[in-house]
């Protein structure tokens, strides 16, 4: 028996949606008074003992470079082969890109009963019951999970990342992917910017800036603030900002610390993806505008004059 | 070139949240359906683009729910595609349906199988990956954009921090998102045309019930907005410092 965590590596780093998941998958230990076990696939020469400060006991890792290259499909035939090694009763991903490949394909390979996007440590109590996200973060639903071994992933910005003291005891797993049949032909990175999903910090655009040339608004803010960029739905539609960095109901979801929002109005259908988020910043001209319901703080005034003061701000705060 | 598109009944973007029975199931009083965006947006006109590209291309649209969900299958098949095919069942978890998927593409044979990234009311964006594993195909999901070439599928999805590159033969299953087709409305003479079209009901094959949603709840409400001033970013900056600590 034990919570076994799948540890999401890029560029010889863990994520920080990994150590999360970590943290998360040892409070759920200690609640069914099991291990919290971590499973690395692939090269990564990080001092992976030292993930017992984030209250892991054993470090599984599979050493074989050839897991880096390995598609989903592959990679969830190897992580429910670890699973079964390690009897493991829960799996926990972050509900990152990799978490959304990986995860279903484990479930199912493990009969196990799957919760995405989950926000809360489960409840235990009377069965098994997580708390996740519906309505694309207009509600919450508590999802039961009827099978003995249970898959969770769990959404980021949702449980904060804890540090205490421990080594874990690093094993290696002899395990080694079959041959993928994805090919990785390009990899294109945003350079310079924080991933919206990882950020907890969050400034974003509507069609209250008039237009991308005025863009620099948002991002001399952001840079400031070490935040990431993001637009409202019109904004991506229009072209004026790519669609990756659309948030909302049809976009992306997020839930940062801090979302300032500049121009944005607020239709239910922005809010549904931002309203998580722990601190909500509005700042718009129309002081009727609907998100000042949805907001903690806002300012009425032209972001034109706004924005580069809260920027100046900002920056004399920040020293 | 044989396309299979999962489409799901969602309600509409628009909608009001509530629920009903002491919060155990969701109030579908006044809820508007629609076909679920990512769906109808990116799958299904994706698949249609293709068909357009190479009109010996066969759509088939298909759906896990009740009857109530035919009048969304018809707004689907005036848009494009082939015939629907329904299986008459309620839609109970992502497990449930991906099974109930799994069985209507195992019989006809796909060399794409398209659906949205996750439907907007439970969230799960499991279905693609369950799907894809009891087909043991691969599964390329949140994709942004995809091309078609000699049996194979060039597919650009969303990392972390940017975007990948994938190549994968057929079968393979994508799941949609933004980015991968532009919207488009159905014509009058395409939703009169629809009406012809074929849906086919297959009934369930018998599945475990993994998990089941016991109860919902809203999120709390804000306790109010503080207004600043213009001309007073400082005290707002001050405030986000030592009020909210987040900055």
């Amino acid at each position: 028996m034990s919570v076994l965590i799948y540890i999401d590596h890029a560029d010889g780093q863990i994520k920080k949606s990994a150590l999360e998941a970590i943290s998360y998958g040892a409070a759920l230990a200690k609640k069914l008074n099991t291990t919290a076990e971590g499973l690395v696939l692939g090269n990564l020469s990080e001092d992976l003992a030292a993930l017992g400060t984030y209250g892991l006991s054993t470090v599984h890792h599979a050493t074989d470079e050839a897991f880096d290259k390995a598609d989903a499909q592959a990679l969830a035939k190897t992580v429910a082969e670890a699973a079964s090694k390690t009897s493991a009763e829960v799996l926990i991903f972050a509900a990152n890109a990799n978490g959304v490949a990986l995860a279903p394909r484990t479930a199912v390979r493990l009969k196990a009963g799957l919760v995405s996007a989950a926000v809360a440590l489960p409840e235990t109590e009377n069965g098994f019951t997580v708390k996740k996200v519906v309505f694309s973060g207009k509600a919450f639903a508590h999802v039961k999970i009827n099978t003995p071994v249970k898959v969770i992933t769990l959404t980021g910005n949702s449980y904060p990342v804890e540090k205490t003291e421990g080594t874990a005891a690093v094993l290696t797993l002899d395990l080694h992917p079959e041959a993928s049949k994805v090919t990785i032909t390009g990899i294109q990175k945003v350079e310079g910017e924080v991933p919206l999903t990882e950020a907890e910090i969050v400034v974003s655009g509507g069609r209250g800036l008039k237009g991308p040339e005025n863009w620099n608004l948002v991002t001399d803010l952001a840079h400031a603030l070490h935040g990431a960029i993001a637009c409202s739905r019109p904004v991506a539609d229009d072209g004026w900002r790519p669609h990756h960095e659309h948030v909302g109901q049809t976009g992306i979801q997020i839930a940062p610390n801090l979302y300032i929002a500049i121009g944005i109005s607020g239709a239910i259908q922005h809010l549904g993806g931002v309203n998580r988020s722990k601190t909500i910043v509005v700042i718009n001209k129309d002081p009727e505008a609907p998100f000042f319901k949805a907001a903690d703080y806002g300012i009425v005034g032209d972001a034109f004059e706004v924005i580069p003061r809260l920027t100046e701000a900002v920056k004399a705060l920040k020293g | 070139m044989k396309i299979l598109v999962a489409v799901s009944k969602a309600p509409d973007t628009t909608a009001k949240i509530t629920f009903k029975d002491e919060n155990t199931a969701f109030n579908e009083d006044g809820v508007q359906w629609i076909v679920n965006p990512y769906d109808e947006w990116y799958a299904l006109v994706r698949a249609i683009e293709l068909k357009e590209a190479a009109p010996d291309t066969i759509i088939h649209l298909v759906s896990v729910d009740e009857s109530g969900a035919d009048v969304i299958l018809r707004k689907a098949l005036a848009l494009g595609g082939d015939e629907a095919i329904r299986v008459n069942c309620k839609p109970t978890d992502s497990f449930s349906v991906a099974t109930q998927l799994a069985a209507v593409a195992k019989e006809g044979s796909y060399d794409l199988i398209l659906t949205g990234k996750e439907t907007i009311d439970f969230n799960d964006g499991a279905v693609p990956g369950m799907l894809a594993e009891l087909l043991e195909i691969p599964c390329v999901p949140v994709a942004t954009k995809l091309t078609v070439q000699d049996g194979k599928a060039i597919v650009v999805k969303e990392i972390e921090g940017g975007e990948q590159t994938e190549e994968v033969a057929f079968p393979v299953l994508v799941s949609c998102a933004k980015g991968m087709a532009k919207q488009r409305m159905a014509g009058i003479r395409n939703v009169i045309a629809a009406r012809s079209k074929t849906i086919k009901v297959v009934e369930p094959i018998a599945v475990d019930q993994l998990t089941q949603a016991v109860s919902f709840e809203l999120p709390p409400a804000k306790t109010g907005v503080k207004m600043i001033e213009a001309g007073q970013e400082a005290e707002l900056a001050r405030l986000l410092h030592e009020e909210a600590k987040v900055i």
